[in-house]
């Protein structure tokens, strides 16, 4: 899933100060997954902003909506209505969302209420970890299912660096060392010896390096 | 004076300067970093070194500027965003510098998809905006970008490239406004064809003020066919070729079409030279520079001030 934070409260303060009417949007995929961004934080966010603002002599207008997908512009569609009767948007959906709404709503100001901050899966409860960097050509096949660009601080692809100890990264002793995972990974599928098959030169074309990105299915696009 | 740099003498002075640019060959013959650079003594004032041009590897910008330094000439170290990141370029910067190299050019550079190696990774740690802050910071401040001292900063003359003819063009002078107020305090511009949408930039330029906080040389290329001129027409990103300059290097034969680019050229700097706010011609003869001695001569800008 797309992970996020909520921003400091003086900064989504800050964002939407100036204004009476605010459409606050939360969204229903990942962020109400990762509890950042789902109708319950929509609700908490609105009442700690209306609190504020009541401190302050001031009625805030503000109005909750949580869409079933902000990343899609059929659901994103729904809040038609609803913006014309706000001054700004404040989204709590991850960057897509913010964008498929600034995209249809061009003359109505959208503000992020959340930090996005990476693609990760779910450790325990409450806690998430970056998983993948989506660089569009996966090496997971033949790094026994662990990914060293998104989990080797160096996105090594031929490690472990000298600076692994214990199993750990030499940035910071609560990281785990991907290569150490992959080589106890290897060893469990009685594979050592790829460790030693030398991984060559990334073709980057497919991440970000190459621009920004789009799908194209001739088969289902419209 | 900020810096020792001849280009800073040159444009404090109040003389038009020139300069030109060599770019470094794709292997180990430094030979042809010199072969170049001699070309254009006594004809300009200093010499930029391109820093792995059109996305394509070529020796690196400081230790070609290193050769030409030694021949008594003054390079202008050039260094995109692109393939480093912050520690290396201040690295280099410092390293340039401590071997005589104290004028630079601060670019982003050509995306890799330009050039040969187009599935390498783009770094763009910092943009050409932010590397003007860094330079500035470590010779007005002393200081590097991370905040720490320096011992002996390097004191570079600091440029930056404009492009007035890229779109959109309302955008074009407040992007200039932008890396003035970075620090930079030189500009050496896009290639000129069409002359009268560079006066319109200009004139919004100085409408501003910015001519007095920023030298602006103005980039010519001359064209050596009518080939070229419709190949920078159409397939060169940014680049203003008019109709009838395309027309002008058609209507001659092609034995003539080289005469006719530089005759272009020079026209262009008798132009721009009455323009204001124009403080000097960056002259970019591609894979051309044995022209440029003739093209500055034709153009009255010799001898180059002696500073």
């Amino acid at each position: 899933m797309i992970t996020a934070v909520r921003k400091p409260m003086e900064e989504i303060i800050a964002c939407v100060e100036p204004y009476d009417r605010i459409l606050l949007v939360g969204c229903n995929e990942c962020v109400s997954v990762c509890s950042a961004g789902g109708r319950k934080e929509v609700a908490l966010l609105a009442s700690a902003l209306h609190m504020h603002f009541m401190k302050q002599g001031k009625t805030m207008d503000i109005r909750e909506m949580t869409l079933e997908r902000q990343c899609d512009p059929e659901y994103v569609e729904e809040l038609v209505t609803s913006v014309d009767g706000a001054d700004a948007v404040l989204s709590m959906a991850c960057g897509c969302g913010v964008q498929t709404i600034a995209a249809r709503y061009r003359e109505k100001p959208v503000f992020p209420a959340v930090n996005t901050t990476f693609m990760g899966a779910s450790e325990r409860q409450g806690v998430w970890s970056e998983r993948c960097q989506g660089c569009g050509d996966c090496v997971l096949g033949i790094t026994g299912g662990i990914c060293p660009i998104a989990r080797c601080s160096k996105r090594l692809m031929n490690g472990p660096c000298g600076g692994s100890t214990k199993g750990k990264c030499e940035i910071d002793a609560n990281i785990d060392c991907a290569w150490q995972l992959i080589w106890d990974r290897l060893k469990a599928l009685g594979l050592e010896r790829r460790i030693e098959d030398i991984m060559e030169a990334k073709d980057w074309r497919t991440s970000r390096d190459g621009g920004p990105r789009k799908i194209i299915r001739e088969d289902l696009a419209s | 004076m900020k810096t020792e740099s001849r280009l800073e003498k040159v444009l404090a002075s109040g003389a038009l300067a020139v300069t030109s640019e060599c770019g470094p060959p794709r292997g180990a013959v430094p030979e042809k970093v010199k072969e170049k650079a001699e070309l254009l003594r006594g004809s300009v004032d200093v010499i930029n070194v391109t820093d792995n041009q059109t996305a394509m590897v070529r020796m690196s910008s400081w230790a070609a500027g290193i050769l030409i330094r030694q021949l008594g000439l003054d390079p202008v170290l050039q260094m995109v965003t692109r393939d480093r990141n912050r520690l290396a370029m201040q690295a280099d910067i410092i390293g340039a510098y401590s071997h005589g190299i104290n004028t630079m050019l601060c670019l982003s550079g050509d995306h890799p998809h330009f050039g040969d190696h187009p599935m390498a990774s783009n770094v763009y740690d910092l943009d050409s905006v932010q590397l003007i802050q860094a330079v500035v910071k470590m010779r007005d401040e002393g200081k590097f970008q991370g905040g720490k001292d320096i011992d002996h900063p390097p004191k570079m003359f600091v440029g930056a490239a404009a492009n007035p003819f890229a779109d959109p063009f309302e955008l074009r002078v407040m992007r200039l406004a932008k890396k003035v107020k970075a620090g930079v305090d030189f500009i050496q511009t896009q290639c000129i064809y069409n002359l009268d949408k560079f006066e319109t930039w200009m004139k919004g330029v100085c409408d501003r003020g910015l001519h007095e906080q920023v030298y602006i040389l103005a980039g010519i290329t001359p064209m050596k066919t009518a080939g070229m001129a419709r190949y920078m027409k159409n397939r060169v990103p940014g680049m203003d070729v008019p109709d009838e300059v395309v027309k002008r290097m058609e209507s001659v034969p092609k034995e003539q079409q080289p005469e006719e680019g530089i005759k272009i050229a020079v026209e262009t700097i008798q132009r721009l030279k009455e323009v204001k706010g124009v403080a000097g011609f960056h002259v970019m003869a591609i894979e051309w520079e044995e022209k440029v001695p003739e093209i500055v001569e034709k153009a009255g800008l010799l001898p180059r001030p002696e500073v």
